[in-house]
């Protein structure tokens, strides 16, 4: 069942190796710069470390937008997102992956009554916006440094050939990298919360979190996709539809590698937030359009002759027309699978105006008077709970995020077994100490279990100033709540 | 892709220099051979015929080779027809000359010892033209932003050519001493080396779009 339920991420990830991969390796292959062989076998190794090393961080993102806590529910929503690249791709329309996903994890998150974060929605836009703007921008800088590079070194024609050789297959290798790292959230992110594998650790080398075995089974459906079908797309895209040179080919990939680099590496946002730079989001974007992008960038350079403008029309449109696809056939799919075949496609999260909740709410100076007639009600889902929310005029944004925060029923059970299944990878011996001190107890609500271990433990406890340390904290809480979670399901 | 690439390319840019010192040599030997020829030495003009024809068949076996080469190991891909059509262009001189020393020793022209001069002169301006051609050849593989600096002195070359062609062949037909079979004939003599600077400019034409194809 999980296997088949797995399928369609699988699907969308070989789709995804069938299409992407020849924007990393198509101009180099149809010129017959690189052999195919070479290039599948470069494309394929790097796109699984990119996903297995960077994989997370985008992914995260899609995971705040909404976290598909069932696995009927995430076979739909990578189904759906499969689905609407097939018809628009059909349609010739330059589709993306990253649109269609989220599409489909807004319609489940209509469908299952879950709150869409705008934030994260907000985000996620506008970075489709900056992409190909920003991968212009970076191959107008590569393209002038190249050429500087060329007339100063005054290189040969075999020389010059030789090093764009080399130079293809090394951007190609790290545009894999960069394409395994920000795409495979499109492709399996929607798996990691209802992942059924635990953390594998090699000799205490290094550990395989679940969500990394994931994303190394997605990789391998990517790599599938490049050795079984990209052959074709790339001898299509290296020949028709945009005729590069092999060395603007260079700087094409290269930019867009270095784009979707930048959405997609944690270090490098750690990296700026520690020289107090504002820190890039980590967005799974669209490779296509960061290549077109690139090309565009060439060509505004040289006079903006020949810009196909149209492209950049049709773009634009997919920005709004592929997520909508998406959204409607993963809501309407949901519907079938959920009513037709009676399977689980969410696993409801219910919400309650607890005491302990009131108390925690009226504790913060939220005014929650007119919500008194509702104290103790339970509420079917988050949205029920917004709508009677919004009704309240003095709420603001961050008061109903925290009164959702502070009613999300949770039910944590910290039995011993489940205290002793805990991967000491991840959390040592001694932060577990805590725990057992607690076992037997049951905990309503998420914010109880973390009070109760922040009091007996320092390394439970978040730090005031520290981002990188809450952040690994917000973690571990997470992979202790889905363990206790599921007892108590 | 494996290193042996590396030595593949040496091996190629290597084997077009030598090509190139072919088409150059050829020159110089249409050169000295012309002069034996006016100054009667027989002897030394069959050397530089035999010399000429030897340095013609090592260049065809050279072009074939690097064609082969290029095709078979899919090198430079993008500027493979270029590169052939220019190294073919390049031939068609070196064949040139050779076809020119060759109708010397076919058909033996009486030139009157008044045009020796200008006959020189004129072989003098083929041969700048053809070997600032070749210098012009060798910037485009090893130096593309130099091909200007030669290219224009074949264009200047062939004008020279031109004009002392003109003034030989109005020689020839106001000489009332000659009959009108050996004014033709050393008309048709005329034209033929003539032709050989005619056809340096066409490959400097053509050179130019391959310069312009190639920058960035």
């Amino acid at each position: 069942m999980l296997a088949f339920f797995m399928s369609s991420g699988l699907f969308l990830g070989w789709s995804l190796g069938a299409n992407d991969a020849s924007n990393v390796f198509g101009t180099a292959v149809g010129s017959k710069m690189i052999r195919f062989k070479t290039a599948a076998v470069w494309c394929s190794i790097f796109v699984v470390l990119g996903a297995v090393i960077s994989g997370a961080g985008a992914s995260h993102t899609l995971g705040r937008l909404g976290s598909v806590n069932a696995l009927a529910g995430a076979f739909i929503v990578a189904f759906s997102a499969a689905v609407s690249v097939y018809l628009m791709t059909k349609a010739r329309y330059p589709v993306s992956t990253s649109q269609a996903i989220v599409g489909a994890i807004l319609g489940w998150n209509f469908f299952s009554g879950s709150l869409t974060d705008y934030h994260s929605l907000t985000e996620i836009v506008s970075t489709w916006m900056v992409c190909p703007i920003l991968s212009a921008l970076i191959a107008i800088i590569i393209y002038k440094g190249v050429v500087f590079c060329i007339n100063t070194f005054k290189l040969g024609l075999f020389s010059q050939d030789l090093l764009t050789r080399y130079g293809l297959l090394l951007v190609g290798a790290f545009g894999s990298y960069s394409l395994g790292a920000n795409n495979i959230a499109n492709v399996m992110g929607v798996f990691v919360p209802v992942s059924p594998f635990s953390d594998i650790s090699f000799y205490g080398w290094f550990t395989l979190s679940s969500a990394q075995q994931l994303f190394f089974i997605g990789a391998l459906a990517i790599a599938a996709g490049v050795f079984t079908y990209s052959r074709r797309v790339m001898a299509t895209v290296g020949e028709g539809i945009f005729k590069l040179s092999p060395v603007a080919a260079f700087v094409v990939v290269f930019a867009h590698s270095v784009v979707l680099f930048l959405f997609a590496s944690q270090r490098m946002q750690h990296l700026l937030i520690h020289i107090g730079l504002p820190p890039i989001p980590l967005v799974p974007v669209s490779s296509s359009q960061a290549i077109v992008g690139a090309v565009i960038g060439i060509g505004l350079l040289k006079g903006g002759r020949g810009i196909r403008w149209r492209t950049l029309g049709g773009i634009s449109s997919s920005w709004v027309v592929t997520p909508v696809i998406a959204a409607v056939l993963s809501f309407i799919s949901l519907f079938f699978l959920q009513n037709v075949f009676e399977q689980e496609v969410y696993r409801n999260v219910k919400y309650a105006l607890t005491q302990e909740a009131v108390a925690r709410i009226q504790k913060v100076q939220i005014s929650v008077k007119g919500l008194q007639p509702f104290f103790g009600q339970e509420f079917a889902n988050a949205r029920r709970l917004h709508d009677l929310l919004s009704t309240q005029k003095m709420l603001r944004a961050q008061d109903l995020d925290f009164i959702l925060a502070s009613t999300k029923i949770e039910n944590l059970t910290l039995s011993a077994p489940q205290i002793d299944s805990i991967n000491r990878q991840l959390i040592t011996e001694q932060a577990i100490l805590p725990l057992r001190e607690l076992e037997g107890r049951v905990f309503k609500h998420r914010w109880q279990l973390e009070d109760a271990l922040a009091e007996k433990s320092l390394y439970w406890r978040p730090k005031k100033d520290g981002r990188n340390h809450n952040a690994n904290l917000a973690k571990r809480i997470d992979y202790i709540c889905n363990i206790f979670r599921s007892e108590g399901d | 892709m494996d290193f042996q690439i590396i030595k593949r390319k040496l091996e190629i840019g290597k084997r077009i220099d030598d090509f190139l010192d072919n088409v150059s040599e050829s020159g110089l030997l249409f050169k000295l051979g012309v002069d034996s020829y006016l100054k009667g030495n027989v002897e030394s003009f069959e050397k530089k015929l035999e010399d000429i024809t030897h340095t013609e068949n090592q260049g065809d076996s050279l072009r074939r080779s690097l064609e082969e080469q290029l095709f078979m190991q899919t090198l430079i891909p993008e500027s493979r027809g270029d590169v052939l059509e220019l190294l073919e262009n390049m031939d068609t001189l070196l064949d040139r000359f050779k076809g020119a020393v060759w109708r010397f020793e076919i058909e033996c022209p009486t030139i009157p010892v008044e045009m020796h001069k200008d006959f020189s002169e004129l072989v003098e301006c083929v041969v700048n033209a053809v070997e600032a051609m070749v210098r012009s050849t060798r910037a485009f593989f090893k130096d593309v932003a130099a091909v200007a600096d030669h290219m224009h002195k074949v264009s200047y070359w062939e004008k020279q050519s031109d004009k002392v062609s003109t003034r030989l062949q109005r020689n020839i037909f106001r000489q009332n001493d000659l009959q009108l079979s050996h004014k033709l004939q050393l008309r048709d003599f005329v034209i033929h080396v003539d032709q050989i600077a005619d056809q340096a400019e066409d490959v400097a034409d053509k050179m130019s779009i391959y310069v312009i194809k190639r920058s960035l």
